[in-house]
């Protein structure tokens, strides 16, 4: 009898469970199913092409069009990673980033902490510090390429002149266009770090003003170690958007004065311009590495000293 | 230790008068209880004794020293805030010195202050702590313990205990009023709870509409309610009005409602007197009426439906509805007889329980005290 009725539970469980695993693929398949259409177009326009990058980068581009490519394996690799060209535009980008990220940061958070005041007017600023969103950097390089112009622009008109002209000085047109960044790039930062001191309840801040810290300390150990998550979010989207400038340089300097400003997707799309495939790829595959090891590489240190809300 | 005194203070935002004129004295070490709905200005009365707020009018003292324009953080207050305002990001034992090193209070003293607040609130176990692994009952102690750690002259509360369980609200409440008897300390402590008002405070100051309706020991303003306001919003279940007109018959005095007449006892009819031809608000609280058999003869009394009984255990709450619809709680110990709902019954009142309402301005009639505020402890 008790053999008998543990045969029967055991039966229920299996048949229970059956019906369960049944019940999990078909969630599993429609899962599936409703992810495929997003699957297509990611497949098409980015983990192919992604591929196709690695693959193109084996092969040398002949000097004369119509021949075809050559397989040379990873001596491209070598060759173009190991090249004056390839280090310079390495050693650019990462003097433009250093150059544009942190400052953009910087006057964001202090533009954000000046429109976060309760001040009669105070929108109208708003308003102004984030009008850079709504400027394409085609306008914003346009902007500053008549600011810089040597004869109508407004350097001169201050007295300022360089010899050659600012965006043609290998000393100065990097500075020239980080600068033009950082302006383009201020509205989104503005916005950001706004709604970063926006999140920090208020009670937090009066409780400093009651416990006696002046706003200096108030600063630094409570507005920012909160604002802590934002600014990580800002130095690492930051940086990848810096690592992939092409507009401004493009507009302003295409990459000169001999190379100053020729950042790693400028040098990129140099490579396609002349038709050198293999090239292209090569960098562009030491853009995507430089990219992750620096990406990841600010996620393992500096979230360490990220503090994240309740 | 010290005095808060709020001399004809207004606080406007534009067209809106959030505290209209509050002149209020805060004794020294008393702990005073602002109560009120929500809205009616005694979170904004709170933060501007803490200067969080500025003042649009009248002026404020802490101790000897007029406060309008001194920082927060130079008035000598500490405050707890209804969100705890804790700092997330710090341990336990960094929030509670936080003042401390805000003041530039050397290390070594800071630890052994640190420690002595944490023990008085018993947090020394937690002290490694951040805020987001601590229950809201022990984040509530550690901003008490930011509040105690630097001794300040005054504490102010805005409603600490809201955001506690019910359980939890009661145990605080009690460790609170330890606290402050211990600490020797003035607090002002903001609360929509009239439980918390009747149970904590030394005296409460009612507001309502930024205007303040009545200060006074809890249980003067329990039992001589300076007006309808006051009356209606202290005690639970709530005061029951009946509304009727004063008329003079013989030498006594009744009232007329819609639903029937009733003789005044001699009690209130001092108050009835002056009001003859008044429409009156007579004010009644539930444990003080008696439910009669409806064939009493009694004059005191009104003739009623027993509506709903709501049983509480310890008490019943008897609904009964007058002839012109009108409601009446009866509160009732359980070893009274149960009356039967749908009954009819006639419902009399103690007279020592009954008060006269102007139903125009909402003023109590019987010698209504010009000053609002009553005294004694």
């Amino acid at each position: 009898m008790t053999s008998d009725t543990a045969t029967t539970d055991l039966m229920g469980d299996v048949g229970q469970s059956k019906r369960f695993l049944n019940r999990r693929r078909r969630e599993t398949g429609l899962g599936y199913l409703m992810l495929a259409p997003s699957l297509l177009i990611f497949s098409v326009f980015v983990f192919y092409p992604f591929f196709k990058n690695f693959y193109l980068g084996f092969f040398r581009t002949p000097p004369f069009p119509g021949l075809p490519a050559r397989y040379v394996g990873l001596d491209q690799f070598r060759e173009v990673l190991t090249s004056d060209y390839f280090t310079n535009s390495f050693r650019v980008t990462i003097v433009f980033a250093l150059l544009t990220v942190p400052a953009g940061i910087i006057l964001g958070l202090l533009l954000a902490m000046v429109a976060n005041q309760r001040l009669r007017g105070i929108g109208a600023y708003r308003t102004i510090f984030s009008s850079t969103v709504a400027t394409s950097v085609a306008v914003a390089s346009v902007i500053f390429g008549t600011l810089l112009n040597p004869q109508v622009g407004l350097l001169p008109w201050l007295g300022l002149t360089t010899n050659p002209a600012i965006l043609e000085n290998p000393k100065y047109a990097l500075f020239a266009v980080a600068v033009t960044t950082i302006w383009q790039n201020l509205g989104l930062s503005f916005i950001v770090m706004s709604s970063g001191l926006q999140a920090i309840p208020d009670e937090i801040i009066e409780a400093t003003e009651v416990d006696g810290a002046r706003p200096w300390t108030r600063f630094w150990r409570v507005t920012l170690p909160l604002l802590s998550p934002t600014v990580f979010f800002a130095f690492v989207v930051g940086s990848i958007v810096a690592f992939q400038t092409f507009g401004q340089i493009d507009l302003l300097t295409q990459g000169g004065p001999i190379d100053k400003t020729n950042v790693l997707t400028y040098a990129i799309y140099k490579a396609l311009r002349d038709q050198n495939e293999g090239k292209a790829a090569v960098l562009a595959v030491a853009l995507f590495g430089v990219t992750l090891l620096l990406t990841t590489a600010q996620m393992r240190i500096l979230e360490r000293r990220v503090h994240y809300g309740n | 230790m010290a005095r808060v005194v709020l001399d004809h203070v207004t606080k406007r935002y534009g067209d809106v008068v959030a505290v209209n004129d509050l002149s209020l004295e805060i004794r020294d070490r008393e702990f005073l209880v602002l109560l009120g709905p929500s809205g009616c200005g005694k979170s904004t009365a709170l933060r501007m004794i803490a200067g969080l707020e500025d003042l649009s009018g009248g002026q404020i003292a802490i101790g000897d020293r007029v406060v309008n324009d001194v920082e927060p953080k130079d008035r000598d207050i500490a405050m707890v805030f209804q969100s705890y305002a804790l700092y997330p990001h710090m341990t336990v034992a960094r929030n509670i010195e936080f003042p401390l090193r805000s003041r530039k209070v050397p290390e070594n003293e800071r630890g052994p202050l640190v420690e002595e607040a944490a023990r008085a609130l018993g947090l020394s176990d937690l002290l490694d702590r951040k805020p987001a692994q601590l229950s809201g009952g022990q984040r509530q102690r550690v901003a008490l313990a930011r509040a105690i750690v630097r001794k300040p002259s005054v504490f102010l509360m805005d409603e600490p205990l809201s955001n506690l369980d019910a359980k939890l609200r009661v145990q605080t409440r009690a460790e609170l009023i330890e606290l402050q008897r211990r600490l020797d300390a003035t607090v002002v402590y903001v609360t929509h709870d009239q439980v918390e008002a009747m149970t904590m405070g030394h005296r409460i100051a009612i507001m309502s509409d930024g205007v303040l309706q009545q200060v006074g020991p809890p249980q003067d303003v329990y039992e001589r309610p300076a007006n309808l306001f006051v009356a209606r919003f202290i005690g639970a279940p709530p005061m029951n009005t009946i509304t009727g007109t004063i008329a003079s018959e013989g030498g006594s005095h009744i009232l007329v409602t819609a639903g029937g007449a009733i003789a005044l006892p001699s009690e209130v009819s001092g108050a009835a007197r002056n009001a003859t031809g008044l429409e009156v608000v007579l004010g009644v609280r539930p444990e003080h009426v008696r439910i009669l058999p409806h064939d009493s003869e009694t004059q005191f009394a009104l003739d009623a439906t027993v509506a709903v009984i709501e049983s509480l255990g310890h008490e019943r709450h008897v609904v009964c509805r007058l002839a012109d619809e009108q409601m009446v709680i009866v509160r009732q110990t359980v070893e009274t007889q149960r009356p039967l709902e749908g009954t009819a019954v006639r419902l009399s009142a103690d007279p020592v329980g009954l008060h006269l309402f102007d139903a125009a301005t909402g003023l109590r009639l019987d010698a209504p005290d010009p000053q609002l505020v009553g005294d004694g402890e």
